[in-house]
């Protein structure tokens, strides 16, 4: 587990003295808003419809007990009694109280936690894939990059004001579960003749133009990695447009120059910078993968394990949805659904969080991932553990066997408490969930990703979800616009879509009748949502959605 | 010909609670929109967002919003600022918790 230096820890302190003078000054009048606001978002407090939100970042969504039970402790001193798990691996707090919010960074400070960089034109919180050093399918564990390019960029004067904010994402995996396609810049590592090495994937991005990344360079070794991306983000930072914040992010710096005219720059820049990397950046990564070496992983007989797979149909349901191979075998990755049915996707309580930091003392290394699905992992369980962390999973609410099937939704806040939305997301997300459980057609229906965004944002990342949903205001009411086929993984694409939108009470409707016709359609019940979305087409399902277009039409 | 005015009312967030607060026509900031001062014509709605943005130190981010007449005072025109004066519809937290705000 990564711990802060000392360095670290004394400009933690030195920020949040300075934002609990910042917050005095703009109680006692002597800052305006204007002034205050900026300070305030450099600190991740936002003010959105009923009240202030604070956004933690947990650094490529690792937490160790300690940090989780601080965030039940802010969760219920400061807050009302539950915190929301978002998809770029923050925690948010929806009910802080400005004169408050000093206090809960000083309390996060004690576990090494802030809210820095959660938000403005900075590189945000590098995310990684949440399965990192211990997914079975890795090449290495993705982290110590994350956490050298946040060193990198922390303060890093040349990135303060850049044209737009800038996100970074990371895996070790050739199965992307960390949506490296949809970054500003996505890396993934890869090994080649013996040398480590990522990938760089640039200009992807979702929001008002959503467009998946292209491959910047096939491989840069490690000892380059950090003068190319340095050579990359500089390049942006020179050519990008600043006279339309839409316009401002890479992936219009790319689609407007072109993919070869960028790498042509990149290469060039990346030949001036590189002599000032000399190697002490390798040195640092060395010295951080040290905080992030693998636990000892125990020994035992995994034989309690098979038995109760055998003999417990509910505890054989769960593992067979929410547990992950990991790369020692007697090991098992374990998927924390906070999406029972019903509940608001991603929102878990102070008591179930200290829940889970017991389990994560007790049976995994004392560590806990945050995936961008909003779900909590134990990275390392022993299998001879799995039967009893479910027990105590099953008395909190916490044993949901949803893992990757339709009532597993990513929803934004949307217009119960983003400022920014056009239409409620969280609602439409329970009515999904609540609806499919009732039919009990959950597990037949299979591998299937909703994805709801209450603007524009898409903050849901609703154009990569199989089906995505994207809530508007048209004409003072809300309507939902559907889009299908849309790939978070390495086979990533946006979603086409299906034609107009649908009102507050037909979407959950409509949401049953294209899984109605994927039923029908499917070749085999092997056969995935997805798959059968690309094979078909989209005619079966508008057909389905319209049918008095299809009817005026004959 | 002028375009007919929308009635509005002056609404911001509380600066240190951040809960949604109405201007009244006696110069108070209510967490009740029924006690709002609905206000009818253009001139005068603008007069009124000046002297809420000159009150830094109790509201942040005051503007004007459409809102109708009602039997007990005034009404949201649109969906976004029923949610602001009732509070989101997955907790029956915000102004659910303390004022009878009935969710329409
Ligand atoms: C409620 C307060 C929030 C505000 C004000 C907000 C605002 C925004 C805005 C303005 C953008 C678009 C940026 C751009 O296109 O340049 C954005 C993007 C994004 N937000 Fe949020 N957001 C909020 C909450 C969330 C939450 C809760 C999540 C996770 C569930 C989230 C995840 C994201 C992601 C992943 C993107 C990137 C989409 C992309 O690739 O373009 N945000 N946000
Ligand atoms: S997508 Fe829109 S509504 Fe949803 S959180 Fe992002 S900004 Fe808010």
């Amino acid at each position: 587990m990564y711990r802060y230096s000392e360095f670290d820890t004394a400009f933690l302190a030195e920020r949040n003295a300075q934002f609990r003078a910042q917050v005095e000054r703009r109680i006692d009048g002597s800052l305006t808003e204007d002034e205050f606001k900026p300070l305030r978002l450099m600190n991740g407090l936002y003010l959105q419809l009923h009240a202030y939100m604070l956004r933690v970042a947990i650094p490529y969504g690792t937490l160790s007990s300690a940090q989780m039970r601080q965030l039940a402790l802010l969760a219920e001193k400061w807050d009302k009694g539950y915190g929301h798990f978002t998809t770029r691996q923050n925690i948010q707090y929806n009910w802080p109280k400005l004169n408050d919010v000093p206090d809960m960074l000083d309390a996060l400070a004690e576990v090494g936690m802030h809210a820095i960089q959660t938000s403005g034109n900075t590189i945000r919180n590098v995310t990684a894939d949440h399965f990192a050093g211990a997914a079975a399918d890795e090449v290495a564990d993705p982290r110590p990059y994350a956490e050298l390019l946040r060193q990198w960029s922390t303060d890093h004067p040349e990135f303060q004001f850049m044209p737009r904010k800038f996100k970074i994402a990371i895996t070790g995996s050739e199965n992307d579960r960390a949506v490296i396609k949809a970054h500003d810049i996505g890396l993934q590592l890869i090994e080649r003749d013996g040398v480590l090495g990522a990938r760089v994937i640039v200009g992807g991005g979702l929001g008002r133009t959503p467009m998946i990344g292209k491959e910047l360079s096939e491989f840069v070794a490690f000892d380059d990695l950090l003068a190319y991306l340095e050579a990359t983000v500089s390049v942006w930072n020179q050519i990008g447009r600043r006279d339309n914040k839409y316009k401002a992010r890479i992936k219009i710096t790319v689609h407007e120059n072109g993919i070869d005219t960028i790498r042509a720059k990149v290469n060039e820049r990346f030949l001036q910078v590189r002599p000032q990397f000399k190697g002490a950046d390798m040195n640092l990564l060395e010295e951080i993968k040290g905080h992030f070496a693998p636990p000892a992983f125990r020994e035992g007989s995994v034989a309690s394990f098979e038995s109760a797979y055998t003999n417990d149909p509910v505890f054989r349901s769960w593992v067979d949805t929410n547990i992950a191979p990991h790369k020692n075998a007697d090991h098992a990755i374990v998927t924390i659904s906070i999406k029972k049915h019903g509940q608001t996707p991603g929102d878990a309580t102070a008591e179930q969080m200290r829940v889970m930091a017991d389990l994560a003392e007790e049976f995994a290394y004392d560590e806990l991932r945050i995936s961008h699905e909003q779900n909590v992992i134990l990275p390392h369980v022993h299998k001879s553990d799995l039967p009893a962390i479910h027990a105590k999973l099953k008395e909190y609410e916490l044993a949901t066997a949803n893992i990757g099937l339709i009532s597993d939704i990513i929803a934004c806040p949307g217009m119960d408490y983003c400022a920014l939305a056009t239409a409620r997301s969280i609602p439409v997300a329970q009515e999904i969930a609540t609806r499919f459980e009732d039919m009990k057609l959950e597990h037949d229906i299979g591998h299937l990703k909703i994805k709801i965004s209450g603007c524009i944002n898409a903050c849901g990342h609703h154009h990569v979800g199989h089906i995505g949903i994207l809530g508007l205001d048209r004409a003072g009411v809300e309507n939902y616009q559907i889009t299908l086929g849309g790939d978070a993984t390495e086979t990533a694409a946006i979603g086409d879509r299906t034609g107009p939108g649908f009102a507050y009470d037909e979407i959950v409707p409509a949401v049953e009748r294209i899984v109605d016709t994927y039923l029908e359609q499917r070749e085999s019940a092997e056969e995935t949502f997805l798959e059968a979305y690309r094979r078909v087409g989209m005619a079966p399902f508008k057909a389905a959605l319209y049918p008095e277009a299809q009817a005026n039409a004959a | 010909m002028a375009r007919a005015f929308t009635p509005k009312v002056v609404t911001a967030n509380d600066l240190l609670e951040g809960d949604v607060v109405y201007q009244t026509e006696d110069d108070r900031w209510s967490r009740d929109l029924s006690e709002a001062e609905l206000i009818t014509d253009e001139a005068h709605a603008q007069v009124r967002l000046l002297d809420a943005a000159r009150q830094a130190s109790k509201i942040v981010g005051a503007y004007l919003a459409d809102a109708v007449a009602g039997d007990n005072g005034p009404e949201p025109a649109h969906f976004r600022e029923d949610f602001r004066r009732t509070g989101p519809s997955n907790y029956a937290h915000g102004k659910q918790e303390t004022s009878p705000q009935p969710r329409a």
